[in-house]
């Protein structure tokens, strides 16, 4: 089995971008399955459902949701090979913009749109600059010039990557995109033991443990102060 | 450079080096209260893990992309292999698995090609096999070729040289600046230094296409319809990057499309136009036909459909004509369009 891990903002249109690459490797009589990591809420399930992919779909709730991928997703590469899928893709959001939920070996793929502003490559942090694949979507409307911006912005944040541009509605590069997310060659056997690509952010401070009340007296663990005067 | 020559460079003197660094470096907070004077070796060694972490920060990964960034901006500035003289396709098949009609499909800089056939026959797909440097490795099979070689990867994966540039009715400009500015920005992502004249350039060009002119102050949200389209075409002539452009028709309203059509190909682009208007798909110097998935015919544009094209031609001119009197408040009459 493959296994490629998707991340990106929300309503990047990831799900979108998914379902079109899925539909060119099932032509390719290639079996794929999903699992949709969220926080609260999502419908997505559904739309793979209707899609005829299986989906298994996990939300976080109080924890924080890509903490929740890593404790999660060995499960879930287990049940995808007992499906005997040929590729399992795992998609999830990228909340806090600081962490990326990828793993070393196991390809990545960042999701970003055209619409969500020109800083926007800079302000993303190892989500898009530890990715391997890039896929920017909502090229088809907005100008030329600002595809073009856009792209820069993400080529000098992330040089290495391979940067392509998908339309999720009418699925204009998903074939492209699909040739690249399935490799013959690549088997996996199990996620034991394989790493993270970054650490997650340190926490741990009263209120992960579910303090509500406001002021120093009750702030303990790993706290940090903004320094308002040199601010 | 190697690694290490690089690390005793700062990140200062490696932008006097290579200025397209400057982009590379603006997007790295991690530094950005660090004095950029220091050696690269200095500034690793100011960071502790608190500070790495909290800007995502790993040294290794740091160096591969920079040096990454460095060999493949070398490869592109300059480069003759990035110059386009000549794209032809080679035949694949149709959707029922015929082989297409044709030995090679050539386009050159400066010249039009229309494309035409009902929707679902293909069309997007022989777009997207252009746009992806096809390689018998799409449905159709069909094979790209770029000044009649096998073409280099580049075009296929790298976010910094696309070989196809899009125009297409249902776009619209969405960034909250002026005119200038956004042009500024553009040439800025393409490298372009002292990008004054080139922007007053595409101004005046997009000035000339539109009915109405604007001025180098309006946002780019405030502009018409037309106005937008016209700008689109100019910086897409004057600035994009990419040697193909596809248009997917161009309304008739407000803009003079004959002139669109020039700039672009003055430009030395190979234009590539979706349309069933016959204005257009005459002027172009070929059209393809396609149907079932497949190029059915390749037709030259006749000496008739020219004189015809004429003719059309005068038609749009008085209904232009009448446009613009219309817009000042005049009344019709007869005789004035005969």
């Amino acid at each position: 089995m493959n296994l490629v891990t998707i991340s990106g903002p929300p309503s990047s249109g990831k799900t979108a971008v998914i379902l079109k690459a899925a539909e060119n490797l099932k032509k390719r009589g290639l079996k794929v399955g999903a699992v949709k990591f969220d926080c609260l809420h999502t419908d997505d399930d559904l739309a793979y459902e209707k899609a005829g992919i299986p989906v298994k779909k996990g939300l976080s709730g109080s924890l924080c949701p890509d903490h929740y991928f890593v404790s999660n997703i060995e499960a879930v590469a287990a049940w995808g090979m007992e499906e005997g899928f040929d590729l399992l893709v795992s998609e999830s959001a990228g909340l806090c913009n600081r962490c990326s939920p990828y793993i070393k070996e196991i390809k990545a793929v960042c999701v970003i749109d055209n619409l969500s502003g020109i800083n926007t490559p800079r302000k993303i942090g190892p989500m898009l600059r530890m990715a391997d694949i890039v896929v920017i979507t909502k090229g088809d409307i907005v100008s030329q010039a600002e595809r073009e911006v856009f792209a820069a912005g993400v080529y000098a944040v992330n040089p290495g990557a391979v940067i392509m541009h998908v339309n999720g509605l009418t699925g204009q590069g998903a074939y492209e995109l699909s040739t690249l997310l399935f490799d013959e060659r690549t088997k996996l056997d199990t996620l034991k033991g394989k790493k993270l690509r970054f650490s997650m952010p340190s926490a741990l401070c009263s209120y992960c443990l579910g303090e509500t009340r406001i002021g120093e007296s009750y702030q303990m663990g790993n706290v940090r102060k903004m320094d308002i005067k040199n601010n | 450079m190697t690694q290490r020559e690089i690390l005793q460079q700062s990140p200062q003197a490696l932008i006097e080096k290579y200025p397209f660094l400057s982009a590379f470096f603006e997007g790295q907070h991690w530094m950005s209260k660090l004095n950029p004077e220091q050696s690269l070796a200095d500034l690793f060694a100011l960071i502790d893990d608190e500070h790495a972490e909290d800007h995502a920060f790993d040294v290794q990964e740091f160096i591969s992309q920079l040096m990454d960034f460095i060999a493949e901006m070398k490869a592109f500035i300059g480069n003759e292999t990035f110059q386009v003289h000549q794209l032809s396709i080679l035949p694949g098949t149709n959707k029922s698995g015929e082989p297409e009609g044709f030995e090679k499909l050539v386009f050159e800089p400066r010249t039009i090609t229309s494309i035409v056939g009902p929707t679902g026959s293909g069309k997007s797909r022989l777009l997207a096999d252009i746009e992806w440097v096809a390689q018998g490795d799409t449905q159709t099979q069909r094979r790209i070729l770029i000044n009649e070689e096998l073409p280099d990867n580049a075009w296929r994966f790298s976010g910094n040289r696309k070989l196809v540039a899009q125009l297409s009715q249902n776009m619209n400009f969405v960034m909250d600046l002026t005119v200038t500015e956004f042009l500024a920005l553009h040439a800025k992502s393409r490298m372009v230094t002292d990008s004054g004249d080139l922007i007053m350039r595409i101004i005046s060009a997009a000035n000339e296409l539109a009915g109405e002119k604007f001025s180098p102050d309006t946002a780019i949200t405030a502009l018409s319809g037309g106005q937008s389209r016209a700008l689109m075409i100019a910086d897409t002539a004057l600035l994009s990057q990419s040697p193909v452009v596809l248009i997917d028709e161009i309304e008739n309203a407000g803009i003079d499309r004959k002139k669109a059509l020039e700039i672009l190909t003055g430009e030395d682009k190979i234009v590539l136009m979706a349309t069933h208007d016959p204005l257009l798909a005459l002027m172009a110097d070929q059209r393809i036909v396609i149907k079932n998935g497949g190029i059915h015919r390749i037709i030259k544009t006749s000496a008739e459909e020219r004189t015809l094209l004429s003719e059309l031609e005068k038609a749009d001119l008085k209904q232009q004509q009448m446009r613009t009197a219309l817009r000042s408040g005049a009344v019709l009459q007869r005789d004035m369009y005969l």
